[in-house]
């Protein structure tokens, strides 16, 4: 074999892994999708506020330390206090619980029985809001998050892989960022998975998921629910947060992600928690070994912008509901 | 009486279909094209015609356009800002190639290819509904940007990858390049939306429109009753896209003067016009020009107030205006989900009962 095939082996694992990352994001989308019908487009946001508050946490800022400053000229940033990771990082879910009740208190209780495309607007809104919000809060810079992941390339792979190529293949090349995403997401969805089947407030959850009226009329409390669902779907951009603030740094991009996640979520189905998961493999696979074998020799590149969503497209046009989504039945 | 059908008789069938059918609304729309073509051309000035009256004009086509595929026809696009690129680059390639031939044809061609895109790309609506098909225009945002950052011959070879609008005039009056007056600017861009409405008015209220609004309802339902979904979804696609591109044309020749694809019709754009048609009211004419209104006025208020009003610095500013704006939206649909024209629609109720409501 030549080695012109394992850079494409060692590309199609890391669109694999790549895939996997943009899954953590599409899964918040699922999970307050399938529960309220909503479409939140401020998942990619949440993400990157909860690295904000991770950071912020960790390092010691004081919350809104540059509007302070502005108003009454003082020159105050930190606390002078570092708090541990996993300190830290409880009391960010903390603060995406405090913000899930915000939520539901100011926003979905206000907007029941709307039309879909109402409450889509209103979470574009809730973006809006945040990432101004998230800023004024922890400031814009780019900041550095460490929660002590392992980082860079894998050297046990490295060395394991180098004999199958040529003399010029040093192995193949993995992030152990990755790796280390990769375990935490099947992690996640076995604990979602685990958790809507064999609880109670799970079975409530399918149960809203399924007929929202008819859940109401046996006693669950609709209200109480959206907050578990948007704390759970903070939970998960924390997660999703922290990986990738861990590979790219802390800065406004990292809400741009959502715009990666909605085509992941167009081929997996906006319903299905594993179709979140292999619609991120695919989608993360099929843009990277289309940008190496023919974007970046042919097209002139940087055709993982669009590639995804037409891929995505070209599966919908067989399946409108997307691979694992619920069946669509429309009737008269 | 101030605001009242009475008295008003109907005897012709023109006059029963007429647009205004209460005189006050007659009068006032006729006073307002007055002051618009009349009196405003007369006082305009640089700051008036760049910060508010020519972005709210352009704004309006493209607001009109969206609403026309999602107030009428129901079929939810976030691909807005891509089809103003297309409409901007190809006015581009018309100038520059042809440019003998006036700017206002250009415009024209600009948006029938914006609608021959919009149409190609409106084909998947036929079997991809909802949320899935708005994240599938999502694809057509994302290729048209990429399309036109890439392949060199769409901005010319020009070594910035920008576009610029070269001199142009109509009836012997600059309206692009750098020499260009306030009042031209104004007066091309009115012309246009006054025409943009009139197209949208007469074909809302035609058997096409109704077409339209049998799919928005219930597309099974209107498929049964025979319309023809094709026809109807992507005529709706065509007729949006051509004033969209229109717009687009417009905010890079007029307006801009010189654009860059990703940073003058990306993602955000598409988000505003969005934003535009739902603050406005869906399927609601006179929504889409208080939705462009609220949008533009707001935006420059904000500004004023944070930098001018208590001198804070800039990028303190930008972040604070996130806030706010983020905040308005939602608190404009918590308080009026169907916009600033259902809010238009209750002040007539009110009215016509005036001074007696019970």
């Amino acid at each position: 074999m030549s080695a012109g095939f394992y850079f494409g082996v060692e590309v199609f694992l890391n669109g694999l892994m790549t895939g996997v990352m943009y899954s953590l994001v599409a899964l918040g989308f699922v999970l307050i999708f399938k529960a309220s019908g909503v479409f939140n487009y401020a998942q990619g946001v949440m993400a990157l506020f909860a690295a904000l508050t991770l950071v912020g946490i960790q390092n010691g800022q004081i919350p809104f330390a540059h509007l302070i400053n502005a108003i009454f000229g003082t020159h105050v940033y930190h606390f002078g206090w570092t708090v541990p990771a996993l300190f830290a990082i409880l009391l960010t879910a903390v603060v995406m619980v405090i913000f899930a009740i915000l939520v539901e208190k100011l926003i979905l209780k206000r907007l029941v029985n709307q039309e879909p495309i109402i409450l889509f607007m209103a979470t574009i809104g809730l973006a809006y809001f945040m990432e101004g919000f998230g800023d004024l809060m922890w400031g814009s810079d780019i900041k550095k998050l460490d929660v002590g992941i392992p980082q860079g390339g894998n050297l046990w792979i490295e060395e394991n892989t180098a004999f199958l190529g040529g003399p010029d293949f040093l192995g193949i090349y993995i992030d152990s960022l990755d790796i280390v995403a990769t375990i935490v997401a099947v992690f996640l969805v076995l604990t979602l998975v685990l958790f809507s089947q064999y609880t109670k407030t799970g079975r409530a959850l399918r149960a809203v998921a399924d007929d929202n009226q008819a859940a109401l009329s046996v006693g669950i409390s609709l209200r109480a629910i959206w907050v578990i669902v948007w704390s759970i779907a903070g939970f998960v951009a924390l997660v999703a947060g922290i990986m990738w603030g861990a590979k790219s740094g802390v800065q406004f991009s990292l809400s741009l992600i959502a715009l990666k996640a909605l085509p992941v979520l167009m081929l997996g189905g906006f319903t299905s928690i594993p179709g979140a998961i292999i619609g991120g493999m695919i989608i993360g696979v099929g843009e990277k070994m289309f940008e190496f074998l023919i974007g970046a020799p042919f097209l002139g590149g940087a055709t993982e912008n669009w590639f995804a969503y037409m891929l995505a497209l070209l599966f919908l046009v067989f399946r409108p509901q997307g691979l694992f989504g619920d069946k669509i039945i429309e009737r008269v | 009486m101030l605001y009242r059908e009475s008295g008003d008789f109907k005897t012709t069938y023109a006059k029963d279909n007429q647009t205004f059918p209460i005189k006050f609304d007659r009068v006032a729309y006729y006073l307002i094209l007055a002051v618009a073509f009349l009196v405003v051309p007369f006082f305009i000035n640089d700051y008036w015609a760049n910060a508010i009256l020519v972005p709210f004009l352009i704004f309006v086509i493209a607001t009109l356009g969206l609403n026309v595929l999602t107030g009428y026809c129901g079929q939810l696009s976030l691909g807005t800002g891509g089809f103003m690129a297309v409409g901007a680059y190809s006015t581009y390639k018309l100038m520059t190639s042809f440019p003998d031939v006036s700017i206002v044809i250009h415009i024209l061609l600009a948006g029938l290819i914006t609608a021959a895109v919009g149409a190609v790309f409106g084909l998947p609506s036929l079997r991809i509904k909802g949320f899935y098909l708005a994240v599938s225009t999502l694809a057509a945002q994302f290729f048209l940007i990429w399309l036109f950052n890439r392949v060199p011959w769409f901005y010319n070879f020009s070594a910035s990858g920008m576009i610029a609008a070269p001199e142009r005039s109509v009836l012997g009056v600059n309206v692009t390049g750098p020499n260009v007056e306030a009042w031209a600017q104004y007066m091309i861009c009115l012309v246009f939306v006054v025409a943009s409405a009139w197209l949208v008015r007469n074909l809302t209220r035609g058997s096409i429109g109704r077409e339209w609004m049998a799919i928005r309802d219930m597309d099974i339902a209107a498929e049964i009753i025979g319309v023809n979904p094709l026809k109807a979804k992507l005529s709706a696609f065509a007729v949006s896209s051509f004033l969209i591109g229109i717009s687009g044309a417009l905010l890079f020749t007029v307006y801009l003067g010189a654009a860059e694809a990703g940073e003058a019709f990306g993602i955000l754009k598409s988000f505003l016009i969005l934003f535009m048609v739902i603050i406005g009211g869906l399927g609601s004419i006179l929504g889409s020009f208080a939705g462009a209104a609220f949008m533009v006025l707001m935006s420059v208020l904000v500004k004023n107030v944070l930098v001018g009003g208590f001198g804070w610095p800039t990028d303190l500013a930008a972040h604070f205006e996130y806030v706010i704006v983020g905040g308005l939206i939602i608190f404009f649909l918590i308080v009026e989900p169907h916009g600033l024209a259902q809010l238009w629609r209750l002040i007539k109720e009110k009215l016509r009962l005036w001074p007696f409501p019970h």
